[in-house]
């Protein structure tokens, strides 16, 4: 199969006002023609459909939430990327363009990348009309700070609390819009199959949370913001219920799903505390602009961090990566974290985290200014760990926080099933092999707010006046079928085992063998065990109550089904990928000091998996990276 | 870390919005002090599961206090004991062994209960809709650092923006009333310039569509004392000045009624 990117030519700064100039448009009286769907209302789903309907298509939005705002979005703390070079240190578009491109280890599309890097200056002022309360210098202007992987500082936030402040300017242009009859609201609503009919999306079949309902929705196209696949560890920075399945129910029906094994270990969570957990809290990483990692030089220094003397204290960032010290990308702070728990230099009553302390900017900048930029933070951690960081140093040990891999898409946000498009988390593009730090946002809401309006109506235009597939459509009374069918078969299975078990032990072993460092021999033990739990799974499953009103242990088996076939896939494809680049550390590829050693002449490409009806038989495609405006270099943060 | 070797829990189920509804009684063992007070609802559900009983109902998502979806009364308070804190994040180191704990769904006419713990909430976003929102179509708006905003206004925005929609101000209010929700919201768009324009519009819109669905404020504060996120009163007061402004300013509609 040949993946076409659909990359428009011209120069890399050019290709996207190319794009715009050339793009087909749909007349403003038959927008109204057009019925899109979104799935999902976090940024990229929210900025999407409110924009969409803005327009004058009709939108149909859908989301499992009891109301649009809760979507997962809502939890990023620390910020929002974007080349304004408000502070004059630098910044320029070309320049986050070239450090998003580093950090993913040149594993992403340059053409994306560029077309996010220009859109970013936009967001800001659009998120600022909308009234979101950015921070402010005195003066009035907008403030900003700096985080990992950047040399300047870009980031702009709402105290520790930006994804939700941006989430809300995008739900409340969405409310906008359903009160002026724009959007069409589905709430606790989840989508349980894509139907496709003649090679073109058709719609959607989705199940009623509330009632167990399996209905049909047609539409010219359709949009999946639905998130990212973090919940395959089962312990995540993500909330309980993201998970992958609309992606997984697209990729089941012709959707290709592109690097499933580029997940993101966040570097500073707070460390498990006991057996019954059921998700990690994430401490924002801008708390590395002021705080310093560090663990005792002597693995058995039981002392009170504030007794341990600095020549006792090994501040392993700031001798590994001195030009970047605490501010290295989340990949490279999480190995070094990882490495010294496994030698035992580990802290805490479990001896699973690292030190992130805060002494010395509370004694530069007094413990007001420290409140002031961190607080809340300060406050969660306190909540759940039961200790004061103002007086001890936090603890904090990496976690899975977010996946760049996801559906295939090209340069228009198109996945391989024609009418069908993925956006935000969901899609696989602009991010490579490792994320930045307060680059999730500015991706969701570019995709939303600026590229889907301008893809979905040259995709649309030549549609105008086709008659396309309605809900009667057998292909509809089929894929509700067997939605019902499978659903009906999580009841009956009567095993013993609750989804949850399930989703423990599937998250065990893939943490175990595809987290932060994968082998070989861990991988290919990982793909024995799956199959055989899968089984037991399908064999063994218990769910109590009726499918006929709500039952969250149903929703759960549902999602559980399809992490695990997802798992399998992520695995064989850690295996495939024989390098090792960003997120993705393969022990066998490694340079003489540890760092990742990529492999340019065999995988400098995206790896796209298409299902072959069963989870161990999909086939491998891959989509050849051209770097025309960068030269290929080892990342360095030394 | 230690245990909670005893806790009985007084737990609402509910059928569906028609049931009359009735406590249970349960019994958990050996819950450890880390644990969360949803964690420990998981290690009662599982148990119920492995017994071929229905799991209990109850919302929740983020569990890390921003996403606003867990609620619940425990004890006949909203989100529980601990100031300033969700339910989510509570932690059962705020209990004893042996504490017998009562959990409720929030309670109020207009959060019909779905099943058991859950609660439709629905009606906020009815508020919000009618008017919580600046209108600023994608595409048009001017350079971000065009309109100064002074640090103390985008503060006073963001403390009220700070709202979490979880409903908790009108669980705890006798009226069930949404005043302290829907003077967050206000107060956020309503000092900042940027919302200037629609500032009486919205005042108007939002509280008159608050009025059709809860009931009346009549100052008791336990609104503000029970929200996870300390949104102050004053944010009632604001929105009580722009509507009675809205309503003088705006003769023409009033002149329509």
């Amino acid at each position: 199969m040949r993946l076409d990117a659909k990359v428009p030519q011209g120069p890399l700064a050019e290709k996207w006002e190319a794009y715009k100039g050339s793009a087909k448009l749909v007349n403003p009286n038959n927008k109204r023609k057009f019925k899109v769907i979104v799935v999902g209302t976090g940024l990229a789903g929210a900025s999407a459909a409110a924009t969409l309907a803005e327009l004058g298509y009709q939108v149909d939005a859908f989301t499992f939430h009891d109301t649009p705002r809760r979507a997962h979005s809502i939890a990023a703390q620390g910020g929002i990327n974007a080349a304004k070079n408000y502070r004059g240190d630098g910044d320029s578009v070309h320049r986050l363009f070239m450090d998003t491109i580093k950090g993913g280890d040149f594993r992403s599309r340059e053409a994306n990348v560029h077309r996010l890097a220009e859109v970013s200056v936009r967001l800001i002022d659009q998120m600022v009309a909308q009234g979101v309360p950015f921070a402010r210098e005195y003066g009035g202007l907008l403030e900003n700070r700096s985080f990992g992987g950047a040399q300047v500082s870009r980031t702009f936030y709402a105290r520790g609390q930006t994804g939700q402040q941006l989430l809300l300017g995008a739900y409340q242009q969405l409310a906008r819009q359903i009160g002026l009859g724009g959007v069409r609201l589905f709430t606790r609503t989840e989508l349980v199959d894509v139907v496709v009919v003649d090679g073109r999306c058709a719609g959607i079949v989705v199940r009623d949370l509330l009632t167990g309902v399996v209905s049909s929705h047609a539409a010219h196209a359709v949009v999946l913001a639905t998130g990212g696949y973090g919940n395959v560890f089962f312990l995540s920075t993500n909330a309980m219920n993201c998970n992958v399945t609309a992606a997984w129910r697209a990729h089941r029906r012709g959707a290709l799903f592109a690097n499933p094994c580029y997940t993101q270990i966040h570097p500073t969570c707070i460390p498990q505390s006991d057996e019954s957990q059921s998700k990690l809290t994430l401490m924002s990483e801008s708390l590395r602009n002021d705080g310093r990692m560090w663990v005792p030089r002597d693995p058995d220094d039981a002392r009170a961090p504030g007794d341990i003397p600095e020549d006792g204290r090994d501040y392993y960032l700031e001798r590994l990566y001195p030009s970047y010290g605490n501010l290295a990308p989340r990949d490279i702070s999480s190995r070094a974290a990882k490495r010294l728990v496994d030698k035992g230099h580990g802290v805490g009553p479990l001896k699973n985290g690292v030190y992130l302390d805060f002494s010395d900017a509370i004694g530069r900048l007094g413990r007001g200014v420290v409140r002031e930029r961190y607080g809340n933070l300060f406050d969660m951690y306190e909540r759940i760990a039961g200790e004061n960081p103002y007086d001890a140093p936090m603890r904090i040990y990496p976690a899975t926080h977010y996946t760049m891999g996801g559906l295939w898409v090209d340069y228009e946000l198109g996945t391989t099933i024609p009418g069908l498009y993925a956006a935000g988390e969901a899609n696989f593009s602009d991010h490579g092999a490792n994320r930045l730090g307060a680059s999730a946002l500015m991706q969701g809401l570019a995709d939303g707010y600026f590229v889907l309006p301008a893809t979905i109506s040259n995709g649309l235009a030549p549609l105008l006046n086709q008659k396309l597939p309605d809900v009667d459509h057998p292909a509809f009374a089929a894929a509700e079928r067997e939605a019902r069918e499978r659903f009906g078969r999580y009841l009956s299975t009567k095993g013993t085992r609750s989804p949850d078990w399930f989703h423990r032990e599937l998250g065990r072993i893939i943490w175990d063998y595809c987290g932060m460092e994968r082998s070989r021999e861990g991988l290919e033990k990982a793909l024995g065990e799956l199959p055989a739990l899968y089984e037991e799974f399908r064999r063994d499953l218990r769910v109590t109550g009726t499918g006929e009103h709500v039952n969250q242990t149903l929703e759960k088996a549902g999602r559980v089904d399809d992490f695990f076939q997802l798992g399998m896939l992520m695995c064989r494809d850690a295996l495939a990928r024989e390098e090792s680049c960003g997120a993705h550390f393969r022990v066998e590829h490694q340079t003489p000091d540890g760092e990742a050693q990529r492999n340019d002449a065999d995988f400098c490409n995206v790896s796209a998996w298409e299902w072959k009806g069963e989870p161990m038989a999909s086939a491998l495609h891959a989509e050849d990276l051209a770097f025309e405006s960068v030269a290929l270099a080892t990342r360095s943060y030394k | 870390m230690s245990d909670l070797e005893h806790l009985t829990l007084r737990i609402w189920r509910q059928a569906g919005p028609d049931d009359e509804g009735r406590f249970e009684t349960h019994v958990v063992d050996q819950v450890s002090d880390e644990a969360s007070f949803l964690e420990m609802l998981d290690q009662l559900n599982e148990r119920l599961i492995s017994q071929g009983k229905e799991a209990v109902v109850f919302d929740h998502d983020c569990r890390e206090g921003i996403c606003g979806t867990c609620s619940l009364m425990i004890n006949g308070r909203a989100h529980g004991p601990k100031r300033a804190t969700t339910t989510c994040q509570l932690h059962m180191r705020s209990f004893r062994s042996g504490d017998t704990i009562v959990v409720e769904p929030w309670r109020a006419a207009a959060f019909p209960v779905v099943r058991d713990l859950m609660v439709d909430r629905s009606a906020f976003d009815r508020i919000v809709e009618a008017g919580g929102f600046i209108t600023a179509p994608t595409g048009g708006a001017p350079d971000a650092n065009l309109i100064p905003v002074p640090k103390p206004v985008a503060d006073a925005a963001m403390d009220a923006a700070a709202c979490i929609g979880c409903g908790a101000c009108v669980a705890a209010c006798p009226n069930g009333a949404a005043n302290l929700f829907t003077g967050a919201k206000i107060s956020h768009l309503n000092v900042l310039p940027q919302g200037q324009a629609e500032r009486h519009r919205r005042a108007e819109a939002m509280v008159e569509t608050m009025d059709e669905h809860f009931g009346s404020c009549t100052n008791h504060g336990e609104c503000s004392s029970s929200c996870p996120k300390e949104i102050p009163l004053d944010v009632i007061a604001l929105m009580h000045r722009d509507y009675r402004a809205a309503k003088i300013t705006n003769r023409r509609s009033l002149s329509r009624r």
